[in-house]
């Protein structure tokens, strides 16, 4: 019956879970400061609701989704909002977003929530609490919930819900520790998603190196027809496409999601914050997070979004001697932080302060020699070393035709090619050139459209004054009026010929003047549209800009 | 044999009239290689290429008039695809025309602008707002960075600040491999 289906290549990783997974899950001290980003998701930014000095409840919404795929944020605990501006998150760039800070008052005083009783609700007002409760996924994506739980224009009927559990990166054990702990949370929540999703089955796909987890959800499944199944512990196993595969046996088109071939995915954590916002009224305002590695005593913390990673490492009882790096995410999919005063986010499954042991040690890279170990290893299916070649060359074009978009990043070619190459930077390098260059060519369509238009209002009003003239007759004044064309045509002239040779004293560098721009762009919307139309005003990416 | 040869030239006939008739009734307004040219180009409408905004550029590129490497906002990229797209060899960018420079944008300083409208007039984009004698301002995410509003504006109060970096515009750069030693 529960037949597996292995999919291609794969890694056996060295694992490095009891250093974290021996204790129960710990509640982290309240913080003073809790530092909350306005974007812990894919999609836009939230919008803020709050301002300096307003005074929040735990729970309340500060930031409200903007858009479809979007989510909302609350405030994490009572107190008063310090400041909304830009303070550094968790990002590879290490550049500053926009966040809500509140000092909090120590009291955690709630908002008015209470259950909701979700078989009473439509469909999609059921979707607009989770969507308000800012439901994303927990497992490190963070792609809003509410979408994926609406089929509709996606699938007719969905045959497969898959609950991940499989956790399979080396070192986080988060999942572990939840599914253990609260097995009944998270299958209440997988209740409430099967009330929306209506699937034929319900599988529960765990690596069989959790043993106590998957006894914990086989018996909170009891009674409710949902299958736990065991999968071997091979990663990436919980990567979706992988996953999907492993236990349905069927391949997610190449530039499709699983939902194309009737399947839908969410990981563990999420579906407990789906049973805390249906049982409880309780928005998203806190994650299972491990932290591990070269700390004193690693360990998993239920902790408040918006604390400090600094703060986290503190109750571990520091960092040990040695530590070079600290992730978030996993040695193999995640990535180097900047620093450690980033505040936890919903994307942040894992704090891995890595040593000069956990890092594979930097060693000079070779030539390719064409020897396929990166085939053999690669998940998805993938010619790792011709989309090498083609990313190395800048040849977008090519490393596309190999499909360069369903390179999931999960670091097996580059863990197994014996000349040392870092592949996957390659392939994160070249991603980021060709969204970059699409979204180039959006703006200079949309300023190719703009000035066209700009050209034929010009050419109308020409028109429209010439046919004035002419009504009221006298040569001489149609003479004057081409005068005065002529005389635009040499301003026009004039601002070319400047265009070429810049005085540098005009391009002052006026940072703090950014201020300023944020406030005309927010302000946009309100102004008339200029001729041309096709505004697409962005105050708040703006505002980043600033 | 005649009968095959009479009515292949027969066939080969009617073909060629009807492709005549096609070319002449389904002809394609504009040219198509000014078109691929033109969408080539950044579209910032700056003239630094000699010609008043890119369309004309590229009109120039199809005549022959101009070379390829005369626009410096599509940078050593641009030049590549118009290589690419006409089949000639790649070259450097033309430093008569200026140099690549990072991305600007152009902001008013709301407290010196007389409301003159002369900076409207020269905005290629229409990404200027304002009325005569009121403060104007730019759209930033329309302005294009073209420089074309710095000179008309009498009081000098436009000034342009480059596009600073955030989350969503960052991106991951090209590997710093360390150079292979001898192992
Ligand atoms: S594993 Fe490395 S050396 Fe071998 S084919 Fe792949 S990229 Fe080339
Ligand atoms: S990182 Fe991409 S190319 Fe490399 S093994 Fe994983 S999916 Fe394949
Ligand atoms: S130099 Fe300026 S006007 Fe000329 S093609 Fe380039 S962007 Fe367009
Ligand atoms: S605002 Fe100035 S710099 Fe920006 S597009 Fe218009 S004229 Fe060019």
């Amino acid at each position: 019956m529960s037949r597996l289906y292995p999919f291609h290549g794969g890694l056996k990783t060295v694992r490095h879970k009891t250093e974290s997974n021996q204790w129960p899950i710990q509640q982290a001290a309240l913080p003073r400061w809790l530092t909350v980003p306005l974007r812990q998701h894919i999609g836009a930014i939230a919008k803020p609701l709050v301002q300096a000095g307003d005074r929040v409840l735990k729970g309340q919404m500060i930031g409200q989704a903007d858009g479809y795929i979007s989510a909302a944020v609350h405030a994490p605990t009572s107190g008063v909002v310090a400041a909304v501006e830009t303070r550094p998150v968790p990002h590879p760039s290490g550049l500053p977003d926009l966040c809500v800070v509140i000092d909090s008052d120590g009291e955690e005083c709630w908002i008015e929530h209470e259950p909701v009783d979700y078989r009473a609700l439509h469909p999609s007002e059921l979707r607009n609490v989770l969507r308000n409760a800012g439901i994303v996924g927990l497992g490190g994506a963070a792609f809003p919930s509410a979408v994926k739980l609406n089929l509709s224009g996606q699938c007719e009927h969905l045959d497969t819900l898959i609950l991940n559990g499989a956790e399979c990166e080396p070192w986080i054990t988060c999942d572990d520790r939840l599914m253990r702990e609260r097995a009944t949370g998270i299958v209440a929540g997988l209740q409430v998603m099967t009330c929306l999703l209506e699937p034929r089955e319900v599988l529960i796909g765990i690596e069989d190196d959790k043993p106590e987890a998957i006894a914990a959800m086989a018996e909170a499944c009891a009674g409710t027809g949902y299958q736990v199944r065991p999968i071997p512990t091979r990663y990436p196993s919980g990567s979706v496409k992988q996953l999907v595969k492993l236990l349905t046996g069927k391949e997610t088109p190449v530039e499709g999601l699983p939902v194309d071939v009737g399947v839908q995915c969410f990981n563990a954590a999420t579906a407990y914050t789906v049973h805390r916002a249906i049982d409880h009224g309780e928005p998203v305002i806190s994650r299972v997070v491990t932290v591990t590695g070269h700390v004193s005593q690693p360990g998993n913390f239920e902790a408040l979004l918006g604390t400090s990673f600094a703060d986290l490492v503190e109750q571990c009882g520091g960092y040990r001697e040695g530590v070079e790096r600290l992730i978030m995410g996993g040695p193999m999919m995640g990535f180097a932080l900047h620093s450690d005063e980033v505040p936890l986010t919903k994307a942040a499954n894992c704090i891995l302060a890595a040593s000069a042991a956990e890092l594979t040690p930097a060693q000079p890279v070779m030539p390719c020699i064409r020897c396929g170990a990166c085939v053999d290893v690669c998940p998805a299916d993938l010619l790792p070393q011709q989309l090498y070649w083609h990313a190395r060359a800048k040849e977008f074009d090519k490393a596309q035709d190999y499909h360069l978009f369903s390179c999931i990043e999960c670091g097996c070619c580059s863990a197994v090619c014996p000349s040392h190459i870092p592949l996957v930077q390659y392939y994160r390098y070249a991603k980021n050139e060709i969204w970059a260059q699409e979204k180039e060519k959006q703006k200079a369509e949309l300023a190719r459209q703009r000035h066209q238009a700009r050209l034929e209002r010009l050419e109308r009003e020409k028109q429209e004054r010439e046919a004035k003239l002419r009504q009221k007759a006298p040569a001489k004044t149609i003479k004057a009026a081409e005068a005065s064309e002529a005389g635009i045509k040499l301003d026009i002239e004039a601002a070319v010929a400047h265009a070429k040779p810049h005085p540098p004293s005009s391009i002052s560098s006026r940072a703090e003047e950014g201020e300023s721009i944020t406030d005309y762009s927010a302000r946009t919307p309100a102004l008339p549209v200029a001729e041309g139309g096709n505004q697409e005003p962005e105050p708040l990416s703006s505002k980043q800009d600033a | 044999m005649i009968a095959a040869i009479v009515v292949l030239s027969v066939m080969a006939g009617v073909s060629g009239l009807l492709l005549g008739f096609a070319a002449v009734r389904f002809k394609v307004e504009g040219d198509p290689i000014v078109d691929k040219i033109d969408a080539i180009l950044p579209q910032t409408q700056c003239g630094q290429c000699g010609y008043p905004g890119c369309r004309p550029y590229a009109e120039a590129i199809a005549a022959g008039e101009a070379d390829i490497n005369q626009c410096p906002p599509g940078g050593e990229n641009g030049v590549t695809a118009l290589a690419d797209l006409l089949g000639r060899d790649p070259k450097p960018l033309n430093a008569e025309h200026g140099a690549v420079k990072p991305k600007m944008v152009a902001v008013i300083d709301e407290q010196n602008c007389i409301g003159c409208t002369l900076c409207i007039q020269a905005c290629p984009v229409d990404a200027i707002l304002g009325a005569a004698k009121h403060m104007h301002t730019v759209i930033a995410s329309e302005c294009t960075g073209c420089e074309l509003c710095i000179a008309p504006c009498p009081v000098d109060c436009i000034d342009m600040i480059p596009v600073a970096q955030t989350i969503t515009t960052w991106k991951w750069t090209y590997p710093a491999v360390t150079a292979k030693a001898a192992a």
